[in-house]
């Protein structure tokens, strides 16, 4: 069985940055394996090591700086990555949800996986939704905010998950595979990248395609959305803040609590 | 094609109150397009549903009986089939869990631009603009989507719950759903994390996230707890990590909590954390960041290292 795992590299941002247009300045990012994917990178690695996948394939769309991202995926213990970009994608403030599923589909399509693991939703745009778009366009089946997978389903053919829904409460769910799981973080606990592992990603493949290998042209990932302004939230704070240094803060924090009868037991 | 068309979701018997958030939404929508608003109902009580849901400025409730409950497969069939019916210019579905399910396969299968968790929008012109947040909400970003017709999903809590009723139509809707395509099987629903403490009952909770860094520190909160005589809770991030239970987790995918006093510490405050614990009477929030998002909410704060606060503020108790 063959599993592929959706990765993304997103940008960190600092306490203090500053915007330039729609994008945050370069100086204060920082960039990093998007979390959710983290998650469903330890997910696949896992069906690895329980002798249920033959081979994990880590695919990205992103510049060859994410390749840097994409090494920890191999680092982790997928056999080899696919990176997709164009200059089609370059400049883009924003990739909406039909272009990358436009993309993906082809990669899906040569690679031709039994199961697909994506992260819930990437840290940075927040769409929540390229695994769902993916799954329906390629005709697999699919399951969104996964936090269990039982591995001895996937063997039989049908991928019995969780999924989390709000207030505590989870759907038992059984979906047939060929299928799109997105994966909620919690689900398991991803691994550190060891040092032996890291040297390994080295010597691992990362095949860089464009859209023109995947028999695509820059048409298919025309984009309807269009980042029009950024800004910092207005703060609506309207609370008191005790100052002077944390004894200080401390003890004000004190008063106001025996005020209001915590800990006088 | 100025009509606008919005998808109540439902569970375990009753409509969530995002239901009632997307027909506010969806009225202010109807309002700038000079269209009709449409508001559908598929599976469940679907009778009962219809009632709830003639709402002031609602004009057609669309009823589709088919289960008991959400299914992903039967969901996205529907809403294409009514998409195609009503025509509208604005298909809206909840952010929610089941959003997610079901939302972005919908967006697909009928070839729409689809901008996801907005937490604001308008219509300038043809031109629908969506307010969205990024980077785990640092920013907040504008989007204008150039498209004839737009599918929309919005986030809990951000438009006000509507009860005024109204006199809006109801119309059982015959979809043609093909069983064949329907390949997943909802099994059941469980409670998560029962355990042996109720942090919603709790009167005083101290509250920890990410900016506590290690599992070891933990036990400085615990000690904070102990002398406050208050429970311990938490963010995601904490549970994620394995280091507190699920049963102690505040927020949209935990538990909700109102006690007298929540003291939020090395908490940012995202959106999904607030939906948990913003009904509790007083909130202190402890943290380093002066713009973390806590600090909207919070009634004190404390913009410093809780290394060295919650020390001190032991010290104090003992």
């Amino acid at each position: 069985m063959k599993v592929l795992v959706t990765v993304k590299e997103v940008a960190a941002v600092e306490d203090e940055f500053q915007i330039a247009g729609t994008s945050i300045d370069e100086t204060y990012l920082e960039y990093d394996l998007n979390e959710w994917d983290d998650y469903a990178v330890e997910e696949a690695v896992q069906l690895q090591e329980a002798g249920i996948a033959d081979e994990v394939v880590a695919v990205t769309i992103g510049p060859e700086r994410a390749e840097e991202t994409i090494r920890m995926a191999l680092a982790k213990g997928a056999d080899r990555a696919v990176r997709v970009w164009d200059d089609a994608l370059e400049g883009a403030d924003l990739l909406d949800v039909g272009a990358k599923t436009a993309i993906l589909e082809k990669v899906v399509e040569e690679e031709d996986p039994d199961l697909v693991l994506s992260g819930v939703q990437a840290d940075d745009d927040g769409f929540g939704a390229t695994g769902v778009s993916l799954a329906d366009a390629l005709g697999f089946e699919w399951a969104a905010v996964v936090n269990h997978l039982d591995q001895d389903s996937v063997e039989s053919g049908t991928a019995s998950v969780r999924r989390e829904l709000e207030g505590g409460v989870e759907e038992l769910t059984d979906v047939e595979l060929p299928a799109v799981l997105t994966i909620q973080t919690g689900i398991n606990e991803p691994r550190y990248a060891s040092l032996r592992g890291i040297r390994q990603a080295q010597r691992k493949e990362i095949a860089p395609k464009t859209l023109g290998d995947l028999g695509l042209d820059a048409a298919a990932v025309e984009n309807e959305l269009t980042l029009t302004d950024m800004y910092e939230p207005e703060t609506e704070s309207d609370a008191t803040y005790f100052e002077g240094g944390p004894e200080e803060e401390a003890a004000q924090l004190a008063d106001l609590l025996r005020e209001k009868g915590v800990g006088a037991q | 094609m100025t009509d606008v068309l919005a998808i109540a979701d439902h569970r375990r018997g009753e409509l969530r109150d995002i239901s009632f958030e997307l027909v506010t939404a969806g009225r202010e929508l109807a309002a700038e397009t000079g269209g009709d608003l449409h508001v559908a109902v598929i599976s469940g009580d679907t009778e009962r549903f219809g009632e709830q849901l003639q709402l002031d400025g609602v004009d057609t409730v669309h009823t589709v009986e088919d289960g008991e409950e959400f299914n992903h497969d039967v969901y996205a069939q529907v809403v294409t089939q009514l998409f195609d019916a009503v025509e509208p210019q604005f298909l809206l579905m909840p952010n929610s869990v089941n959003g997610l399910d079901y939302a972005p396969a919908v967006a697909n299968r009928l070839g729409l631009a689809y901008v996801s968790d907005v937490v604001d929008i308008g219509v300038d012109g043809s031109t629908l603009t969506a307010t969205r947040e990024m980077y785990g909400g640092k920013v907040e970003t504008t989007t204008a989507v150039e498209a004839d017709q737009v599918a929309v999903s919005i986030r809990g809590a951000e438009w006000p719950v509507t009860d005024d009723t109204g006199d809006a139509d109801i119309e059982a809707f015959e979809a043609d759903v093909d069983e064949s395509a329907v390949r997943s099987t909802v099994t059941g629903f469980e409670e998560v994390g029962g355990g042996d403490v109720d942090i919603s009952e709790a009167d005083v909770l101290v509250s920890i996230g990410r900016g506590i860094e290690e599992e070891e520190n933990l036990d400085l909160v615990r000690d904070l707890a102990d002398a406050l005589d208050a429970t311990l809770s938490s963010s995601r991030p904490i549970v994620d990590a394995g280091w507190l239970p699920k049963n102690r987790q505040v927020g949209q995918s935990g538990k909700v909590v109102t006690p007298d006093v929540y003291i939020a510490i090395g908490i940012s405050g995202a959106v999904q954390h607030v939906a948990g614990m913003k009904g509790s009477d007083t909130i202190v929030a402890i943290n380093t960041d002066p713009n973390a998002p806590i600090y909207d909410i919070a009634d004190y704060g404390i913009v410093d290292d809780l290394f060295d606060v919650v020390p001190a503020l032991i010290e104090e108790f003992e």
